[in-house]
């Protein structure tokens, strides 16, 4: 038989395919694609991307500063408000697109064959290009409200990496499950609202860490919160405690670098298990 | 086995999909009904499926509804995984089970284009230098910038083609995207898949239609429930489609008339046509008959009565009620002799199959001879026969003919045109 000479039989359906650049590509067209859509139609355009994170922010501040006083004394709170507002928002879309990604790409899931992962990539990879416009905003924010330029502002590009890595791993984890059990959008919806009053987005942190210490540094296990006050710390201004400061040392803080490890990997794990039936099942 | 390596190899192929009675979706039903195992069927889609297809060859894969014929393509594609058995692909393949894969709407067609060039296996780069081709081929270069919601149907059928077709791949397969399109269009893909071919490049076509089969492939593959029924020439394995189709519709229509008393029935009685049916050439009862081929119409008698010389005949009518044969044995024996009560006896009419396809009913009868017809039992259309096959006229019989063509006897020889 000529078996020999044709080479290797073909693999079928994968998570991340046989080329790389071609995942890369396809996550690109796909996510660019997504970002032109999103707004079309729309008198404001992109323009709607900075307002949402905005308005949100405008109510927060009002009920925060002059209503129930939380962020009085603390430096550049506005600034710091906006930030956890604009990287909470940059999450929930992130994960809350990949959950349903699968399901709406069915046609193109049944239709071509193409590395699966690059559908929940694709939608991280939006929300992605929209925080970065959003952090523009910040940067102009802050400026205005007179945070000095600092070095420091460098590890916030990486920052974003980081929180987009671990999007990704629960979109990963989260749109594969969807294909089989559809509840897992209403609870995640809810387990995004926990994770919104779970984070030190509109308390600082130290005004946990007054009243309980522990508590404080429970909540900073949690990695999106880790990188938020990371971010704050590097960004706004130094007087915000940094996530090792936060945590009580440099390894504590390797638990919510572990546990945002393992998410990913769970993730990873669970979706490559799922990619060869994912057309199937659909 | 051809001497060149195969630009396909399916091997061994089988592919089975649990089909769920009630499908779980919810935590909350899994939760209240921990206990209720969710009982499956498996569908055997694909079983054992192994077949080559030489590089630069045409080949259909056709059969029925649910024969499992887009389930191997897309294991072919890499869109399903095989449960068991290897697919081998000598070269890029591309898959065109759907055009127009991923068109959003609300983006101009430029961007479609990218888009679905890039869903295809193309590099980003190659796409959008490939647009004008594309556009071209379309005939669309005042629309591009235009968005595809304001395309017309046409439109967007012809875009999602020329996209499709500057895709390079060594290895292309088609499922019956030829199924949209008015019949210019459809020309113009097959016209392109031959100048495909003759490039070199293999194609395999996933089709119900047979006559794109006949006019296109080489060769062809008949699924029939997840099984390889035939791999042979377009006409046979076509024939052989046919016959599976319509053995099934025969089935079907046997069941409808099983009513009793549906078919008129004539006669004093003496003999009982208990049954009639047709024969193959080899002599095998079938309910479909291939056109060509050397057939038989018989019926069974049982004698109530003694009689002497009956006459036994049929009559054989399309579905317009033509009467295309009518024999008996009043010319061909006279004299059949005397037959006993109880006995019982076959008569069979053979004949060649000249009839175009369609369905032809038979009325068979014994009749005592003399001055007139006496009926001794006449049953009216009591069994039918599909005759199945390429239909080339439509005339009602098939009479062998040759055309010759020549100079008129005694005619003048053609006269110079003085110039």
């Amino acid at each position: 038989m000529p078996r020999a000479s044709i080479g290797a039989p073909i693999k079928g359906p994968s998570a991340l395919g046989s080329d790389p650049r071609r995942l890369w590509n396809l996550t690109r067209t796909l996510a660019v694609s997504d970002f032109k859509l999103r707004f079309f139609g729309s008198a404001l355009g992109y323009l709607w991307q900075l307002v949402r994170p905005l308005l949100l922010f405008g109510v927060l501040y009002v009920v925060f500063t002059q209503v129930i006083r939380i962020g009085g004394d603390v430096e550049l709170y506005p600034v710091a408000l906006l930030l956890g507002v604009v990287c909470f928002t940059f999450f929930s879309e992130a994960t809350g697109g990949a959950v349903g990604s699968l399901v709406e790409r069915e046609a193109l899931i049944r239709k071509v064959e193409f590395p699966r992962l690059a559908v929940p990539l694709s939608s991280v990879l939006t929300a992605v290009l929209n925080v970065a416009l959003n952090l523009v905003a910040v940067l102009v924010f802050l400026l205005i409200a007179g945070g000095r330029v600092r070095l420091s502002w460098l590890e916030v590009p990486f920052l974003v990496l980081a929180l987009a890595l671990f999007a990704a791993g629960l979109g990963m984890l989260l749109s594969a499950l969807y294909v089989r059990y559809r509840d897992v959008k209403p609870i995640w919806e809810v387990a995004l609202q926990i994770l919104f009053y779970g984070s030190p987005i509109f308390y600082p942190i130290d005004a946990v860490a007054e009243r309980s210490e522990l508590a404080a540094k429970l909540l900073m296990l949690n990695p999106f919160a880790a990188i938020l006050q990371q971010a704050r710390h590097a960004l706004v201004a130094p007087s915000h405690p940094s996530a090792a400061e936060a945590i009580g040392g440099t390894l504590p803080l390797l638990a919510p670098v572990a546990i945002g490890v393992a998410v990913i990997a769970l993730g990873y794990r669970t979706f490559s298990r799922r990619a060869p039936h994912i057309a199937e099942e659909l | 086995m051809n001497a060149r390596t195969p630009a396909v190899v399916v091997d061994g192929v089988s592919k089975t999909f649990a089909l769920p009675h009630e499908r779980v979706h919810t935590l909350k039903e899994r939760v209240l009904h921990p206990l209720r195992r969710t009982t499956t069927d498996t569908l055997h889609a694909l079983r054992e499926v192994s077949f080559a297809v030489a590089p630069g060859e045409f080949f259909g894969i056709v059969g029925r509804n649910g024969s499992g014929k887009s389930t191997l393509l897309k294991c072919m594609a890499g869109i399903y995984s095989t449960d068991r058995g290897q697919i081998y692909l000598d070269g890029r393949l591309s898959a065109f089970i759907e055009l127009g894969v991923g068109f959003s709407m609300d983006l101009p067609a430029r961007d479609n284009v990218i888009i679905n060039a890039t869903m295809l296996g193309l590099s980003p780069r190659e796409a959008r230098r490939r647009v004008e081709a594309v556009v071209d081929f379309a005939e669309l270069g005042e629309f591009v910038d235009l968005k595809l919601k304001n395309y017309s149907s046409g439109m967007l059928v012809r875009l999602a083609f020329a996209v499709m077709i500057q895709v390079d791949a060594d290895i292309l397969l088609i499922d019956e995207v030829l199924a949209v399109g008015d019949a210019a269009f459809q020309q113009k893909c097959f016209d392109e898949f031959v100048r495909i071919r003759e490039a070199g490049r293999t194609i395999l076509l996933v089709t119900h239609d047979m006559g794109a089969v006949h006019r296109f492939c080489d060769r062809a593959m008949l699924l029939e429930r997840g099984r390889i029924v035939a791999v042979d020439e377009p006409d046979v394995v076509g024939n052989r489609y046919l016959e599976i189709n319509f053995s099934e519709t025969a089935r079907n229509d046997a069941e409808h008339q099983r009513a009793p008393g549906s078919t008129e029935r004539m006669g004093d009685g003496n003999a009982e046509i208990l049954e009639a049916w047709f024969e193959n050439e080899a002599g095998e009862r079938v309910t479909v008959l291939p056109v060509g081929g050397r057939c038989s119409f018989a019926a069974r008698v049982r004698f109530v009565a003694a009689v002497d010389d009956p006459l036994f005949g049929v009559v054989l009518q399309n579905d317009r009620r033509d009467t295309v044969l009518a024999a008996s044995t009043l010319w061909s024996n006279p004299t059949p002799g005397r037959f006993s009560p109880g006995q019982e006896i076959d008569y069979l009419v053979s004949f060649d199959n000249l009839l175009v396809p369609g369905r032809y009913h038979a009325t068979p009868a014994v009749a005592r001879q003399g001055g007139g017809i006496a009926w001794i039992d006449r049953r009216e259309r009591l069994v039918s026969v599909l005759v199945s096959g390429p239909s080339r006229t439509d005339a009602v019989v098939e009479l062998p003919y040759e055309v010759h063509v020549r100079p008129a006897t005694g005619s003048p020889a053609p006269t110079e045109v003085p110039s």
